[in-house]
């Protein structure tokens, strides 16, 4: 059911009307930067709601679904490599790879929980990282150049602007996607068995299956986004698998409204424009602490998300979307 | 008094110099700034713009707005900013780029933008052959340039038993690779170690084990400094000549200590330079930052210099790209390492030199010239550049 | 390969080994007895490198170093779970992930504040930076007396914790905090207490380090994944699982390191076997900690229930 007047309808239209409208503004005052700028944002967006189907709902916390933007990123980069040049491939290799390694990976992992879960996720993370230094044929640490964005057939990937939309309408297929499988049965065992998950057993559904199930799309979603992180830089690196990755995704998540469908994408917009107004921040109020705040902005970054965790736990998403219907 | 009335000749100079109302040219300057490899791009920063401030906040006559970016190591961080500057602020040069991954990633990004691109710090090979550009221009070297001359050294000192060792990824591949060009006989082994790492007490035992004539290592920043003082500590310095690049370079010297002494290391550049330019470049640096520059800040200043030449010669009109590429290219400056020229791939033609870790005049431990294996060297990949 | 050589790469092993231990020990029981993530664990290692560096420069003793660097860390923890990080003890994991991830972030970016980007200089005590030889091979002394430090507080803290009223606490505890609790236990002061014990440990192992790794910020990240693999492997909650687990990835990782690379020269061709053999070595660890978590999650030497 639709509440018209409730915030959880009007704030994703509002903030997804403004990304639609987004190139146009920059075309008008001629920033064609924006466009590149909430690509990345985009991206990070879609990634992070991919992570918050299995962690906000279904209580896993992944501590590294920056493996799969890796595997997305590098499904690109070595096809293309091989001149492997049509991009339905790269996009047909980088969901098999992320499903294929998701599951063997889910298998293992889905049978432990709380604080195991987050280590071991983060162990496979780490393995993956090593496995992309190591490729020396496909550049190893220095990271492999992709000559041209994928070819899409009629959707011109080579275009920012195009890239741009397609990203978006990607990820509002992701959110409708998630909305429709959390109203569907499957949501309700996933979040049934993030309260408890032994009723759940006792109810006769093999929770196991349902969670590995939830981690493979989630982490083939993750792929997609690693996809188009390729695309979007002519570039794969193991850098994209890194643990610090995985945190700010969760930091996203969190920022936005944990366990909200929406709240990722307004935590990734929060996050990366935060660090972008930091590094550049000059109100020539007080030079010597700006210049501080330009070059040690990740402090800030720091003590930002920890006063989030003690004192707005529920996000900035989340704060609006609870706010309104209390 | 004569303080303030310095500041008011200033502050009129300053008026006069925006009444004669040019516009200031606007340089990208993007480097690793933050996290723990920000030590070599905050001094390329800085030495660069020793030349900015020495000038008057111009470079060849015209004022310059420098806009200083932070690409933190991540290559789709500096993609982003790179769109920022061509796009949003119009910027006709880019400059600065410490590691190779991050040039890699953007460098067609913007030399197909005909932005020139003027790196300071790292070399990779790709772009120095087939996917050479004219918008692109170095004052480091080719990555494998400073293996070379450290394979010749040791080549010429008459090693017999050689052990390479350097992590295991693609620039530590490539620096064994070049040190090998040089070098004939083959390497008593070839030890790989993960990037990761912080510790080679395994590795280190079978190097003494190997008991070789000389070890050829490369290891960058921090992992340089774990790997001297380990060395050290093993008992190998003095007892085996430890060959290096970017080990015991100038950021790493003050964290290593006497561990580094002795340690033989090839770049193109050192402080003990004779020339004036150098001599005066060296006492300014030390005056304002209380350290010896390192190559990173020689090179970073090379590049100021390159582009106050250049920009000079064009009267500021940078927009005039073939008039530009052209002042650049002749490289009419006096470098701090002494003959400098520009190859067809961008990269300079230059000598270089080994230097061993010994104290200076102030007892400190810096790096002194030993040799200069190779005379106005060009890399190995010049003939696979289509340019003319 | 000789057996001296063996022997070399055993007493590597080893003197990782201790050193995880000593990181993992505090970390352990934060996670037994706080059921607290902290990944800022790492952090006041590096703090207490950076401490020990510090007041070595300034005093030019290692003993008074070592006393700087661990009250300063202890200081330090005391003072960070009095302000934030206590209040997180009923929060979700994932709260706690995230809050010391900003830690992380916050104490990087002091120390580049404090003493720039570059590493700094630390050295080891003039007495220690010699060799000793061993079956015609020499090894550092520094990392014999690694070794020798981390067993002396390993064998300590066993004493402590089976031996004194405040281990008893710190037993029932890491097997049961709430009945603990219950029974009228000031279980906040046994906290702030094991947290700050843990902080002066980490600050100890960072000053131990000091001297063989460079001091730098973010020192604290790769050593926090490798002691998270420790505690995982060996049980979370268990002194006793800290220090086998220590101990065998400290071995496991050196000799894989050692050996692995040799094994495979004499199977496959060389240049391949210099690729492969460090990549599959820098993944060893992490593979045991994959293999011992599906087939035992509780780890190898869980905390004993009842």
């Amino acid at each position: 059911m639709v509440d018209f007047r409730s915030a959880r309808f009007w704030i994703p239209l509002v903030v997804l009307a403004g990304f639609a409208l987004l190139p146009v503004y920059a075309g008008l005052t001629g920033q064609s930067f924006y466009v590149t700028l909430f690509s990345r944002i985009l991206i990070y967006a879609l990634a992070a709601v991919a992570l918050n189907f299995v962690l906000g709902f279904g209580g896993l916390v992944s501590f590294g679904h920056a493996l799969y933007m890796g595997l997305g990123a590098y499904a690109v980069g070595i096809l293309s490599f091989h001149g492997v040049t049509n991009g339905w491939v790269h996009l047909g290799a980088a969901l098999l790879i992320g499903g294929l390694f998701a599951t063997v990976i889910g298998a293992v992992v889905v049978r432990t929980g709380g604080m195991t879960f987050i280590m071991i996720t983060l162990a496979f993370a780490q393995m993956g990282y090593f496995l992309a230094v190591s490729l020396k044929q496909y550049g190893g640490d220095d990271g492999l150049t992709i000559d041209a964005r994928s070819l899409m057939g009629v959707v011109d990937f080579g275009n920012n602007t195009v890239l741009y939309y397609a990203i978006l309408a990607t990820l509002i297929a992701a959110l409708w996607l998630f909305n429709r499988i959390l109203g569907a049965r499957f949501g309700f065992v996933l979040k049934g068995t993030k309260s408890n998950e032994r009723r759940m057993l006792a109810l006769g559904f093999p929770t196991l299956r349902y969670k590995l199930s939830a981690y493979v799309i989630s982490a083939m979603v993750c792929t997609l986004a690693g996809f188009f992180l390729a695309n979007f830089t002519k570039f794969a690196s193991p850098s994209y698998m890194q643990w610090s990755v995985s945190g700010e995704l969760i930091v996203i998540i969190v920022l936005g409204g944990m366990g909200t469908l929406f709240g990722p994408v307004v935590g990734a917009i929060v996050l990366l424009l935060l660090e972008e107004i930091l590094q550049g921040w000059k109100p020539g109020i007080y030079p010597p602490f700006e210049e501080i705040v330009n070059k040690h902005w990740q402090l800030f970054i720091g003590l930002f998300v920890i006063l989030v965790v003690l004192y707005a736990k529920r996000g900035v998403y989340g704060y609006f979307a609870e706010a309104r219907r209390e | 008094m004569k303080a303030y009335l310095k500041l008011a000749a200033a502050t009129l100079l300053c008026m006069a110099s925006f009444a004669s109302a040019q516009t200031p040219i606007k340089i990208g300057f993007m480097a690793e700034l933050s996290g723990p490899q920000g030590a070599l791009g905050q001094d390329q920063y800085d030495a660069f713009m020793m030349v900015v401030q020495a000038n008057g906040g111009k470079l060849g006559g015209v004022p310059v707005e420098i806009l200083k970016e932070d690409s933190q190591l991540k290559p789709e961080v500096a993609v982003q900013i790179v769109d920022k500057l061509i796009e949003r602020d119009r910027v006709p040069i880019i400059t600065g780029l410490t590691f190779s991954n991050v040039l890699m990633a953007v460098f067609k990004k913007v030399v197909d933008k005909e932005v020139f691109l003027i790196g300071s710090n790292a070399g990779p090979s790709p772009i120095a052959g087939a996917q050479c550009s004219p918008y692109f221009f170095s004052t480091s070297w080719q990555n494998d340039q400073q293996a070379e001359v450290v394979g010749k050294y040791a080549s010429d000192k008459g090693y017999k038993r050689i052990v390479a060792m350097a992590p295991n990824y693609q620039a530590g591949k490539d620096f064994v690779a070049g040190f090998k060009r040089y070098y004939k006989p083959a390497l008593a082994n070839e030890i790989y170690t993960s990037l990761s790492q912080q510790d080679y007490s395994a590795e280190l035992a079978q190097v003494q084990a190997a008991n070789p004539d000389a070890v050829f290592v490369f290891y960058p920043g921090g992992l340089g400094v774990n790997f001297v003082k380990q060395y050290a500590q093993a008992g190998l310095k003095g007892k085996y000549p430890l060959l290096n690049i970017s080990t015991t370079d100038g950021i790493n010297l003050p964290a290593q200590g006497d561990a580094a002494l002795g340690a033989v290391l090839g770049t193109a550049w050192g402080p003990d330079f004779k020339n004036p330019q150098n001599q005066k470049f060296v006492a300014e640096f030390e005056a304002k930052f209380k350290r010896i520059p390192s190559q990173y800040a020689a090179q970073a200043y090379d590049s100021a210099l390159l582009l106050d030449s250049a920009i000079a010669k064009v009267k500021g009109n940078v927009a005039d790209k073939k008039a530009f590429m052209a002042a650049l290219r002749a490289a009419d400056f006096k470098s701090i390492r002494g003959d400098f020229k520009f190859n067809v791939n961008g990269y300079p033609i230059q000598d270089l030199h080994v230097f061993e870790v010994a104290k200076d005049d102030k007892g400190r431990n810096s790096l002194k010239t030993i040799a200069t294996p190779l005379k106005a060297d060009k890399d190995g990949y010049f003939d696979k550049c289509p340019l003319k | 390969m000789t057996w001296g050589l063996f022997l070399t790469q055993v007493l590597n092993g080893l003197q990782l080994g201790v050193l995880l231990f000593l990181l993992a020990a505090g970390l352990t029981l934060v996670f037994g007895i706080m059921n607290f993530v902290n990944l800022a664990h790492g952090s006041l290692y590096m703090m207490g490198a950076y401490f020990g560096a510090a007041a070595f420069a300034a005093t030019g003793s290692f003993i008074a170093a070592g006393a700087i660097a661990v009250v300063g860390t202890l200081v330090l923890g005391f003072a960070i779970e009095r302000v934030a990080l206590m209040r997180l003890y009923s929060r979700d994991h994932l709260d706690q992930v995230l809050a010391t991830f900003g830690l992380i972030l916050v104490f990087n970016e002091v120390v580049r504040y404090l003493w720039g980007p570059s590493s700094i200089y630390m050295n080891a005590p003039e007495a220690l930076s010699g060799q000793v030889t061993l079956f015609g091979l020499n090894y550092p002394s520094y990392r014999f007396a690694i070794i020798a430090a981390g067993l002396t507080v390993a064998a300590g803290l066993y004493l402590l914790i089976n031996k004194t009223r405040l281990g008893m606490l710190i037993r029932a505890g890491a097997s049961n905090a709430e009945m603990v609790s219950a029974l009228g236990v000031d279980i906040k002061f046994l906290n702030t207490m094991v947290f700050a014990m843990g902080a002066g440990l980490a600050g100890l192992a960072g000053l131990m380090a000091g001297p063989i790794l460079s001091v730098q910020p973010g020192m604290g990240e790769p050593v926090l994944i490798l002691t998270l693999v420790v505690i995982v492997t060996g049980g979370i909650g268990s002194i006793r699982g800290a220090f086998y687990g220590a101990l065998i990835v400290g071995l496991v990782d050196t000799v894989g390191r050692a050996f692995l690379p040799i094994l495979l020269q004499m199977t496959i061709e060389r240049s391949i076997a210099q690729a492969a053999g460090p990549a599959i070595a820098s993944m060893l660890i992490y593979l045991l900690m994959a293999v011992v978590l599906a087939l035992r999650p509780q780890g190898l030497f869980p905390v004993r229930h009842g």
